[in-house]
């Protein structure tokens, strides 16, 4: 006989093999839409692995593609460390992006445009958190709805201004003036697309771990999240706590902006993010919120995100398939953390 | 301002406001279900996108309209069951559940119509529904055009509303969701399954999100786009809130923001905007946020939403 029973701790290899046992379903449950699609499974996973990783220029590519996403992640692990439900990293995104390029676009050296473009990404992105955590501390809103609104609001304020005032008064296209050209983050090897803001990504995921992990905030944070009623009993202003989470976890989405802006895009569209706000729920869980296990989670939904491209030339496989991934991987993730709750146990055929 | 009024009272523009509230109708109703038994469900913007492509290939492959409404609505109500799945058996933090349904409806939605269709430089269109114009009634001068001669589901959206009251207000079944959603502990007490219950409420309200979902690409756009639903479900998720859980609100609500966006359509079309029209466009989401802020004093939300039930748990 086999029984499921509640779990009270769960072993540290757990937080590795979860992750690989719902990205292994995740890969096995997509294979069926390959095999829909006439194409070989091996084939197309092959051909998206090396156009993703197979090479050090397909590498940078990835790396490029996975930055926006270690900054939402980060910013999401944060927040849902402290159980602030942000689902609006999006958001935060886009006003960051906005922020960075109206600074960008002001003429003055190089290095000063680019501290203050991320200052002004991190500063809008986390004003913009700052609304849901207000709503929340003052007036007892809920922040998952509220933050998922404010996604929708930025959205079409940054239509607002790239069809109104920023508009492309030559072509007239939907598009924002460039930043200036000594705004634009270095390229760190010659030949490819990988840029300052990416080295900033892969720094800030072992500063955020150590912020969580080694400082009283962290500390607040995480027994904010854990016991809300065993932090104010122990002394801690849990709705400060609160704001605080936000004003960190609103400033990495902010940052996320800011990357694209001066790194990849040097303006602001309407698609300055295809989604990488929501992205960065998908990678926080695949990283079991840890900040650190955020960068191979970012690092894998971007080689799926590249590689998928390749994969479609190849053997004409829809390069949607990297949306579904990135969905299913969400929901295997989610299926996969009931190992963490209980744990099936064999027991004797009693009466 | 009198040319604001005179634009209202056209039969076009009146029209124009039906037609743009019955996908946000079917979808705040879906919402609402859920919800109202304790299941927020945002995985609905994605059933929306999927039922829809769904719904534009049956009726395209079959030539059946009525084919695709049915297929949209299986689709709805089947994502809904993997919302519950998630959500209710499994008892898993519902927001995350639904971000990860929407992020894999719509990819799913994305790839099949791809591998379906192929890359077209124009996308495949189908003849969709036509106005059904009502005898007699379709005769009332302004109100008669505009009201009564219009799609078949516009006329269901409109039953759909007194309908969905009646169901949640006035059958068992309708005072188990209210019960599984505001007391679970206590709907347990009395014999109510709770996770039965919620299953079939976010089933229900899947299947009207499928049918926002045929409405949109089989009467209003007559094709799929990867546009075409642009943040809908997100609006129903605002309408909800706006609309206090409450069937008549929540439609009330929808035909409000129907209005709104009439309105700036015609600005925009006439060139009368000086305004930017996304600034209608944010407004139910503003509106929203300050009414959540507004109503937060007198609880009007389901008390369990978000919570899921465990038996075990006492």
């Amino acid at each position: 006989m086999f029984r499921l029973e509640a779990r009270t701790s769960t072993p540290a290899w757990f937080n590795l093999a979860l992750p690989l046992l719902a990205i292994g379903a995740t890969l096995i449950l997509c294979s069926g839409l390959i095999a829909l699609a006439g194409a070989g499974v091996v084939e197309a996973y092959g051909v998206m692995f090396s156009a993703s990783l197979g090479d050090s220029y397909a590498i940078t590519e990835t790396l490029v593609r996975a930055a926006p996403m270690i900054f939402t992640g980060l910013a999401v692990a944060v927040a849902f460390r402290a159980k602030f439900w942000n689902i609006g990293a999006e958001g935060q995104l886009l006003a960051g992006a906005v922020a960075s390029c109206a600074v960008g676009a002001i003429p003055m050296p190089g290095p000063l445009a680019m501290l203050l473009m991320a200052l002004a990404g991190a500063a809008a992105g986390a004003a913009v958190a700052l609304i849901p955590a207000t709503l929340r501390v003052k007036f007892r809103v809920d922040d998952v709805v509220s933050s998922l609104l404010l996604n929708s609001v930025f959205f079409y304020a940054l239509m607002a201004l790239i069809e109104g005032p920023w508009k492309d008064s030559f072509s007239g296209y939907p598009i924002s003036p460039p930043i200036e050209d000594t705004a634009n983050f270095p390229v760190l090897l010659e030949g490819t697309r990988l840029h300052l803001g990416v080295v900033a990504a892969l720094v800030a995921a072992p500063v955020i771990w150590f912020v969580v992990a080694r400082t009283t905030l962290g500390f607040r944070i995480r027994v904010t999240g854990e016991n809300p009623e065993a932090a104010r009993y122990g002394g801690i202003n849990v709705e400060r706590v609160l704001i605080s989470t936000a004003l960190l976890s609103g400033a990495l989405a902010g940052l996320a902006g800011v990357g694209e802006v001066g790194g990849v895009h040097f303006q602001v569209m309407s698609d300055i993010s295809p989604g990488y706000g929501y992205s960065g729920i998908v990678v926080a869980m695949l990283a079991r919120l840890n900040p650190l296990g955020v960068v191979p989670a970012a690092i894998f939904l971007a080689a799926v995100m590249t590689g998928a491209e390749a994969m479609s030339r190849a053997t004409g496989v829809p390069a949607f398939l990297s949306d579904v991934i990135q969905g299913t991987a969400l929901l295997a993730m989610l299926a996969a953390l009931l190992f963490t709750a209980y744990r099936i146990r064999r027991v004797g055929a009693t009466k | 301002m009198s040319v604001v009024l005179e634009q209202i009272f056209q039969v076009g523009f009146l029209a124009a406001i039906i037609r743009i509230a019955t996908p946000l109708a079917f979808a705040t109703l879906g919402e609402m279900f859920s919800e109202r038994a304790g299941v927020l469900n945002l995985g609905i913007e994605g059933i929306m996108l999927l039922s829809a492509m769904t719904g534009f290939t049956a009726a395209s492959l079959s030539g059946s309209l009525w084919l695709g409404v049915l297929a949209a609505v299986l689709t709805g109500a089947l994502m809904g069951a993997v919302h519950a799945l998630f959500t209710v058996a499994l008892g898993l933090s519902q927001h995350v559940c639904g971000i990860g349904v929407t992020l894999f409806s719509s990819g799913l939605a994305y790839f099949l119509y791809r591998l379906i269709f192929g890359q077209q430089s124009v996308p495949p269109n189908i003849k969709g529904f036509e106005t059904l114009p009502i005898p007699i009634l379709s005769d009332i001068p302004v109100l008669g055009p505009a009201v009564f001669n219009q799609f078949s589901l516009v006329y269901m959206a409109m039953l759909a509303i007194p309908l969905a009251a009646f169901v949640l207000y006035r059958t068992p079944w309708g005072l188990a969701v209210r019960m599984v959603g505001e007391n679970p502990r206590a709907a347990d007490s009395a014999g109510v399954s709770v996770i039965a219950t919620r299953f079939q409420a976010v089933i229900l309200g899947g299947a009207l999100m499928g049918l926002a979902g045929a409405f949109l690409s089989m009467a209003q756009f007559n094709a799929f786009t990867f546009g075409v639903v642009s943040g809908r479900g997100w609006v129903a998720i605002a309408l909800v809130v706006f609309g206090r859980w409450d069937p008549w609100r929540s439609a009330g609500a929808a035909l409000l923001f129907a209005f709104v966006d009439a309105l700036q359509l015609r600005m925009q079309a006439s060139g009368l905007g000086h305004i930017p029209y996304e600034a209608f466009l944010m407004l139910p989401f503003i509106f929203t946020i300050v009414a959540m802020a507004v109503m937060s004093r007198n609880a009007v939300a389901p008390s369990a939403l978000l919570k899921p039930f465990r038996r075990e748990e006492r």
